[in-house]
This record gives structure tokens, sequence and C-alpha cells, in this order.
């Protein structure tokens, strides 16, 4: 028989028990619905938490670092017999050859120094961090009080709520002020600079030239070539714009350990000393700068590797947070599968239902089935009109399904909405629908609809058409 | 495989028999048939109820298989057919008729009619021709859209008949074509069915244990008792008002 005139007699048959094939379609749907809205709900949940790490940076980044810095702190030397490649300076050359690689949407330094804020005529010690101005628009800063810097220049500060909580009991009313950061500059010394040039720190921690000539272990370093730099207190005034909740991208490779936020432009401008300065002098480095660490940004996660791979030959040390991607993956993986068994219990019921409904089909319609064989249809039409009918069935119930599963997930989203409003916490889609989804679902419900259908389509292609004629 | 090459017979049953096992018992429906059906004959098949006749012809039709013995139709056996084989030979040379018509309740006369040729595969444009001209045929042609409910039993028996007519087969099988009918309306059946032979040259086998019927219409009549061949002759009467007509 034409596929075209099986699904007309499909459709024909299954219209003539309206009620019964109604109720096991509608068992199809709602199946189908619990399969979409558990996978909706794990796939809305996964792209929350994947929204939230992307935006904390922890896994679009590669954190660079001198291969000299990485051993050490007590640990053995590697054991490996492979000839150790010279590990380059991580300077500013190192960082442009970085930005010219495939896919990378940025290099920064990591700058973070402690240091002092100057309030109300009181001192605060803080920790700096600074912020690229990519991070305007990460959504890192979604939840800030306030606003972004106005520029990447700008002599501006966003502070930690805590830190902020420290300096006023009410943070909010800290935005539009100004406060005074102190810091210590590093400057360059050349070998014929002279002693004039040099400042020292005297014991209250105030700027005074050296006009001794005396050299001062605190204020001035020189290497065995003569090269160095110097220690200049500055303070820079910083307006407050903005005051962060909660840290924004927290931990590695972000910038979330400092209390006090600056852009990080004006942190490079600064020349604050930081704690690799003293490395750089006793290595012989000189007043070339290097970075401590570069933070690497690319495009998508998936790139990170191989970034990775292309940075260690370039001799350096990197570190990423690729494993823990593959676990988080791995954790949604197991996480989806469990919600889809879950949910397919009730599309096992449903497939019950269908096998139930045919079967009953067969005994009421043995005597159709005896006269389209009398008629020359072969076993195989037989099995096809069932299996069509199982399929329709499956088909129906899909598209109803879906519609009923984002039903289910916009009511979800509307009572998490309603609870997080009730917590004081920003509303979250945690459904999502993508139609990979939708058409797997579709998919599914026909695939097991027609296995549904397999027994009762081949019992009835099995039919004795004598016998079957018989019946009444 | 067996074939037979006398295409003089349309049918031919060589020691056909067909056993039962029902529970220690076994039934002896058809017993050691041999019959030979000349092309473009009327053969009836006479007997009581439970003489073998219908078992007879549902072989012939290819819906049963003998238990042993061969039964040659186009030119095959029937016994060593495939599944597949016995339903092309039901669709494409063999048209049936039920004693209660087995027409599909929830269908028109039109889609009943069509029935056969979906399962033939004829392409849809030749489909509404050949339905109405084997409704024509049976002078049912006003009555496309009607339901077989709403058709008597004698419209209902001749729309059967429209069915088994539109594949224009070689072979037409009845199985007691009168038996829900009331004297006049079977009368009226049987007219049509010795019209069709006539006009179509068509084999047709009838089943029936009506006597005055069979000797009224059929070139043939073969009698069955308990599952064996009785009788089997010529009906003179038949061939003397052929002669006449």
């Amino acid at each position: 028989m034409k596929s075209s005139d099986l699904g007309e007699l499909a459709v024909r048959n299954l219209r003539e028990s309206f009620l019964r094939n109604s109720l096991t379609t509608l068992g199809v749907a709602v199946g189908i619905a619990s399969l979409v809205a558990m996978l909706s709900l794990g796939v809305g949940l996964q792209e929350l938490a994947s929204k939230r790490l992307s935006q904390s940076g922890l896994f679009d980044t590669v954190v660079v670092m001198s291969r000299a810095n990485v051993r050490g702190f007590g640990r053995p030397p590697r054991d490996d017999s492979a000839p150790k490649q010279p590990s380059p300076p991580l300077d500013a050359a190192a960082r442009k050859e970085m930005e010219k690689l495939p896919n990378v949407v940025e290099v920064y330094p990591q700058i973070r120094f402690i240091t002092e804020a100057r309030f109300a005529d009181a001192s605060y010690s803080a920790m700096v961090a600074g912020v690229p101005d990519s991070a305007r628009t990460s959504g890192a800063f979604d939840g800030i009080d306030g606003r972004f810097f106005s520029s990447a220049t700008a002599d501006e500060a966003i502070l930690q709520v805590e830190f902020a909580k420290d300096l006023s009991p009410q943070p909010s009313t800290l935005l539009g002020k100004d406060l005074v950061l102190r810091y210590a500059e590093r400057q360059a010394l050349g070998p014929q600079a002279g002693a004039n040039d040099r400042t020292v720190l005297d014991a209250n921690g105030a700027t005074k030239p050296n006009t001794s000539g005396a050299k001062s272990n605190t204020a001035k370093t020189t290497d065995a070539a003569g090269s160095g730099f110097s220690i200049v207190p500055r303070q820079r005034k910083l307006r407050i714009v903005g005051i962060v909740e909660t840290e924004p991208a927290a931990g590695f490779g972000g910038f979330g350990s400092g209390r006090l936020l600056i852009p990080l432009k004006v942190a490079e401008t600064l020349r604050a000393a930081q704690a690799n300065d003293l490395r750089d002098i006793v290595r012989g480095s000189g007043s070339e700068s290097t970075f401590a660490s570069l933070t690497v940004r690319v495009n998508k996660p998936s790139q990170v590797e191989a970034i990775e791979t292309t940075i260690k030959s370039m001799g350096f040390s990197t570190f990423s947070l690729l494993d823990a991607t593959r676990n988080l993956r791995i954790f949604f993986a197991v996480f989806d599968l469990l919600l889809a068994i879950f949910g397919s219990l009730a599309l096992a019921v449903a497939t019950l239902g269908i096998v139930n409904t045919l079967v009953m089909a067969i005994l009421e319609r043995r005597r159709e089935i005896g006269i389209l064989k009398a008629l020359g249809a072969a076993d195989r039409d037989v099995k096809q009109l069932f299996f069509v009918e199982a399929g329709v069935m499956g088909l129906l119930g899909g598209f109803l399904g879906v519609g009923f599963g984002w039903l289910i997930g916009q009511a979800v989203t509307f009572g998490t909405n309603v609870y997080l409003k009730q917590q004081n916490l920003p509303p979250a889609h945690v459904f999502s629908v993508p139609w990979w989804l939708v058409l797997g679902a579709i998919g599914f419900g026909v695939i097991v609809s027609l296995a549904a259908g397999l027994y009762p389509a081949s019992r009835a292609a099995r039919l004795n058409p004598v016998e079957a004629l018989r019946y009444e | 495989m067996t074939t037979t090459n006398d295409n003089s017979f349309a049918v031919r049953a060589a020691n056909v028999s067909r056993h039962y096992q029902m529970g220690a018992a076994l039934i002896r429906a058809v017993d050691d048939i041999s019959l030979e059906i000349r092309s473009g004959e009327f053969l009836a098949l006479l007997g009581s109820s439970g003489s073998g006749k219908s078992t007879l012809l549902n072989m012939m039709a290819g819906l049963d298989r003998p238990t042993s013995g061969d039964i040659f139709a186009q030119g095959r056996n029937l016994r060593e057919m495939t599944p597949l084989e016995l339903a092309r030979y039901r669709r494409e040379a063999v048209g049936m008729v039920f004693q209660s018509f087995n027409l599909l309740p929830r269908m028109t006369l039109e889609e009943n009619v069509e029935l056969p040729l979906r399962l033939a595969e004829v392409d849809r444009s030749e489909r509404a021709g050949r339905v109405r001209e084997a409704l024509e045929r049976v002078r049912l042609e006003k009555r496309l859209a009607h339901r077989p409910s709403e058709l008597s039993g004698g419209e209902q028996q001749r729309a059967a008949l429209a069915r088994a007519l539109v594949n224009r087969p070689k072979l037409l099988f009845a199985d007691e074509p009168t038996g829900n009918l009331d004297s006049a309306t079977g009368e009226e059946i049987m007219r049509l069915l010795a019209e069709i032979q006539h006009s179509l040259g068509m084999t047709i086998v009838m089943v029936t244990h009506e006597r005055p019927l069979a000797d009224r219409f059929a070139d043939r009549i073969a009698a069955l008792a308990d599952g064996k061949l009785v009788s089997d002759g010529i009906n003179e009467s038949v061939q003397r008002s052929e002669v006449q007509r």
C-alpha cells in the first residue's frame, strides 16, 4: 500500500475510536511533557550555571606565568629528562605576542597589590585589583549598586560591599564620594642614576628626598650590573562609582579577591610595586618590568586547550580550569540523564497505554483485518497500518507534549521568580526549551510509540484471515 | 516449484486435504479432493453445513493452505507460494464475495469499493473511474456516498460484488452469496453473477447449500459431504437453457 493511503487509512481508523485514541494520545503527551519539563529544567539550570561561570571568566581564560615562577615553594624539581627550555620573561613583548594569537580576545596582567585607602580621615588596608574594560559587558557587574567605570582610564573605584561597609555602615551613601589611594610606585633606575633622584620613605610613610646620599635598603635596590628601581610613595584620588554585592568573578583568573576595584589601565599606569618586583631584582631582570601573570581570555571555553598548548610552546607555564569545565559538563550530563529517566517514567506508562489501545483495536477490528487480507492485503500492509496508527498517536502526543512541557516550564519559571523576588534575589531563567529538545522530544515520542506498536502490529499481521473473517 | 502449463484450467485441486486438530480429534474438513475448474466456468460447490465446501473455497482463494495436496491457479502451485505471493494472488487474480457482505461499515460505498485499488497501489487518478465502472456494473452508481448501513442486504451484496470486480480479477469466489438474502434478492444476485460470468468471461466458484439456485445458474455442480467430493457433473438444465438462448 502507498504511504499516502496508509496514512489516510490510519487517520480514519484513529478518528473512529476518537475518545479512546485521544486519551491514549493525551497519555503520550503527558509523558513527553514530563520529559520535556525535566530536561528543560536541566538545560535551564545548566545554562544558568554556565552563564554565571562564563561571567566569572573561570572557563574562558588561561593564566600565563613565567616558567621560573611556577616551581619552587619547597617543591622538588620536576623529574623529566627533557632538556629545559629557557623561560622567556613575561613582559610587554610576550603580552603583545599572545594578543596576536588567533581566538584571543584580550590579554591583561593581573594587577593586585595591598595598599592603603584613606577615607574620611581614616586609613583602611585594601587589596586593589585592576578590572579590564571587557568586564563592562561580560555581565560580571550586573548586580552592581551604582555603575561601572565611565571609561577605561577614569579615576574611579568600585568597592566590594564588605569593604564599603568598613568605610560606612550605609554603603550606598559612598557613591559619588572620593577616597585617596596611597601606594608605592616603582620607578626604574638606570646604572647612572644619581642618588638625589631617589626617594625614601620616612618612618611615618611620608615621601622625602634622599638628600643624605646614603644608600637605603628600603628605598632603592640595585643589582650587580647597577640597574634597579626605587619605591616612591604616591597617592591618587578616586571617585567611588559602584558597590558590588558579591565578589564578581571571585576566584581563579578573575579579579574577585580585590576589595577595591579600579580600571586595569589606571592600575597599570600606577606602576604600583607588587610582590614580584623583588623577585625581578633578585633574578637580575633589572629595570625591565615583568608581569607576575597574564590573563589570556579566549573566544570560547573550547578554545582554551589549543591556546594553552600554543602558549606553553612559547616557553611559559599556563593554568586553566579546563578539567573543571569537563567535570562540570559530566555533572550536567549525568544530571540531565537522571532527569530524563524520571521524565521517561510517565512516557513508559503512556507506552503501555498505546499497547493497550492497539491490542484493543486488534480485537475490535479483527474482522476488518480479515477483510483486508481477503482483499489482498499482505501481512506487511496490516503491520504498517498499525504502525502508522501508533506513529500518528506518538507524533500528535509529541507535539502536544512539547506544548504542555513548555507551559509547565513557564509556570515553574514564574513560580521560581516569585520565590526569588521574595528572597530579594534577581530573577533567573531556570527553564530552557532549545530546538534540539523540541525536535528530539517529538522524535522520541514517535519512536517510543512505534516501539509500543511493534507487538500489536505484528500480532495483527499474523492473524489468520479465515479465522478473522469468522470473528463476530 | 510445481507449475502447470495447462491454461484451460483456471483452478486445479489435486488430492487436497485440510485437517484440523481439535483436542484429541482430527477433523478432516476437506479430505483428498481433486477438482479441475475450467476457465470461464461457473461452478457451484454444493453441500450441507460442515461439508467442507467453504474450506475448499478458501484454499482455492489463497486464504488458507492445504494440509496436503496441491492447488494450481494462474500457473502456480498455491501451496508453494510465500505469504506475500499469496497476498498478491488474492489482490490481482481473485475477487471474493461473502455471505455477510463484509463491507467496512465506517466507509462509504465508494471507499469500500476503492479499498482493493488502494491495496493494489493503483494510481489515485485512475481509481474514481474504476470504482464508478464497478458500481455501474452492479447498478449502484447512485449510492456512492452511502454507508453500508444505509443500504438493503441486496444492495450491500451488490456493493461487495463491485468491490470484488474492481481489480478486474480472473476468478470470482463467492461464499454463500445469497445466504443472508431473501429469495427474490438472492435470485437478483445470482442473475448478476451469471451476467458477469458471460460479459467478462470470468471463472466463478460459488459455495451454496441451495440446490435450486445452483441448478438454475451454475454450469457445473460439485457436491461435497463430510469433506469428500461425492458428485461432480455438468448441470444439464443450464446447458439446455444455454442452447435455447
